[in-house]
């Protein structure tokens, strides 16, 4: 890839920078702002270094959240990538059935997050919810509004009801780029299914799964309408994400200068994260081709 | 279609993925107190009250077309700042092009939670509170970013050779771009407003925090609506399933493009 040097381009990414900056830039800063200071009220607002940042890091119960965010996204990634890819490779490859699938899969990924809560309220409610009766009906005791245990595999179950389809059609899509000379030169060869797939579709999906991989990092530690419309963050603290431990000190308790110094630490934990796994990925890649 | 193993895999995930979005359909055909007093797998005797309910009270169905307005206004502004932007991304270096990259991306990574106040701040500053183009403004943060990232793949899939060419033949870069280019990558700018019609639509926290009354999305007219009359679960199904329809619409029109759309990626 040997692009041109020129930087007249920066012209041609102004309108994004413009409209990028007043969504981001400022309130970063205004972020940046409270978190060092302690506002009383308008015009009275006193500099405090580092003090709120001490405080939020000694919170017990941000460190309790933030283990149970880490735990969370662990889970989704562990479960929705190998789920996604195998659904991926189970897809038809051409006809009626694929438009009919990819509509079905897809169906999930455009309701409104808060809405995503509210049905899987009505469908696992022990009383009128199919699935909370069926579950009791079998003699197991199930009440996600009860038990801690109840309540993580329902927001487990919603999360990977509500996201492991953007895996798939990711994965879906690297599988479609794949020329069929590359499996008719398998089929010769009398490569195994799971040849095939370790040496030829897996390196392929390389880039999808990437994107797959950081999207669902991102979106599952930023998590905060469905969990917080199922649950509210219980029973106890059992399903309190980082967000809504961030939105209970922001809006609920009013202490701006916490809440910022909290959501600093956040983003800066996401951007390690991801940069991570970025850099992780394009580096395998490198290495296999 | 052959049936086999994989095939019968596949039905079974389906049916499973489609239960919870039929049990909500079959409690939007029925009345609460029927849903509360037995429990049926169907629904013995549908009824569109809760529909007609929704669709004759100006509070419920505004919020509908309030979302419509801010999410095709978001899709709009996203496209049209994210197309020049990554076509320089796709044919030129320049200074801090790979941050530049890296750092829109950021903005994809932080927490709306996080920007909730400073947003309220910002727009009651310029008086767009309750506006649509205040939550259509908001929800760029994250959709021109992945705006930008899409076109870019798709535009890096379309040879560079067209673009000299049509140089040598004295096409000026606004023409060669609104002529040649962009019917070229039509795929990628389809596919593009679908994923910013998509997280827009979804995305709740920001619109409800920037938004009254005149502006409201349908989602926060639901959260509303349950705290001021108790549980009515029919109304509330059924305004869920109302919340589906457009989504499936806009999926249905852009389904093969979806798998084809990915895979020209750089990525």
């Amino acid at each position: 890839m040997n692009k041109p040097w020129n930087n007249k381009a920066w012209f041609l990414v102004l309108p994004v920078v413009i409209v990028v900056s007043f969504s981001a830039i400022i309130p970063l800063m205004t972020v940046v702002n409270y978190s060092v200071q302690d506002i009383f009220g308008p015009g009275q607002r006193v500099f405090v270094g580092t003090e709120w940042f001490k405080d939020v890091l000694s919170d017990s119960r941000l460190r309790d959240a933030l283990w149970r965010q880490f735990t969370f996204s662990g889970l989704v990634l562990l479960i929705e990538i190998p789920l996604g890819v195998l659904i991926a490779l189970a897809m038809p490859k051409r006809g009626i059935g694929v438009p009919v699938t990819l509509v079905l899969l897809a169906l999930p990924l455009l309701i409104p997050w808060n809405v995503i809560g509210t049905i899987w309220i009505i469908f696992t409610r022990p009383d009128i919810g199919l699935f909370g009766v069926i579950v009791n009906g079998l003699g197991v005791a199930f009440d996600h509004t009860a038990a801690p245990l109840d309540a993580w595999i329902t927001v487990m179950l919603m999360e990977v009801w509500h996201w492991t389809s953007l895996v798939t059609l990711l994965a879906y899509a690297g599988l479609q780029a794949i020329p069929e000379a590359y499996f008719q030169a398998a089929r010769i060869d009398g490569a195994s299914t799971w040849a095939t797939f370790w040496y030829i579709q897996l390196p392929k999906m390389r880039g999808v799964l990437t994107i797959a991989i950081l999207l669902r990092f991102m979106d599952s530690f930023l998590i905060y309408a469905e969990p917080f419309v199922l649950t509210g963050g219980g029973p106890g603290n059992s399903t309190t994400f980082l967000s809504i431990y961030l939105v209970k000190v922001a809006v609920g308790q009013f202490d701006l200068g916490p809440a910022a110094a909290f959501s600093l630490i956040y983003f800066m934990i996401v951007l390690l994260f991801s940069y991570l796994f970025y850099q992780a990925l394009m580096r395998v890649g490198t290495r296999d081709g | 279609m052959r049936i086999n193993k994989r095939s019968i895999g596949l039905a079974i995930y389906l049916g499973l993925l489609m239960l919870p979005i039929y049990w909500m359909l079959n409690m939007s055909l029925r009345t609460n107190a029927d849903i509360l007093g037995v429990f049926s797998l169907y629904p013995k005797d549908p009824t569109f009250a809760n529909y007609v309910k929704i669709f004759k009270d100006s509070a419920w169905y505004s919020g509908y077309i309030n979302s419509i307005i801010y999410v095709s206004m978001n899709t709009v502004i996203s496209l049209l700042a994210a197309l020049p932007a990554a076509y320089a991304f796709s044919r030129y270096r320049f200074m801090g092009d790979t941050h530049m990259f890296f750092w829109l991306l950021t903005n994809r990574m932080a927490p709306a939670a996080v920007f909730l106040l400073p947003f309220f701040q910002l727009y009651s500053t310029f008086g767009l509170i309750d506006t649509h183009i205040a939550v259509a403004l908001a929800h760029c943060l994250f959709n021109v970013p992945l705006a930008v990232w899409i076109l870019e793949g798709f535009m890096s899939g379309v040879s560079r050779e067209i673009d000299e060419t049509a140089y040598i033949d004295g096409y000026s870069l606004p023409r060669f771009f609104l002529t040649v280019f962009v019917p070229l990558i039509r795929t990628g700018i389809g596919v593009t407003a679908f994923f910013c019609f998509m997280f827009s639509w979804v995305e709740l926290l920001l619109a409800r925090t920037l938004t009254v009354t005149n502006a409201k999305p349908i989602a926060a007219t639901m959260t509303r609506t349950v705290s001021a009359t108790g549980l009515d679960w029919g109304l509330l199904a059924a305004a869920g399933v109302l919340t589906i329809v457009p989504g499936a619409l806009v999926i249905w029109f852009v389904r093969d493009y979806i798998a084809k759309g990915f895979a020209l990626g750089r990525v």
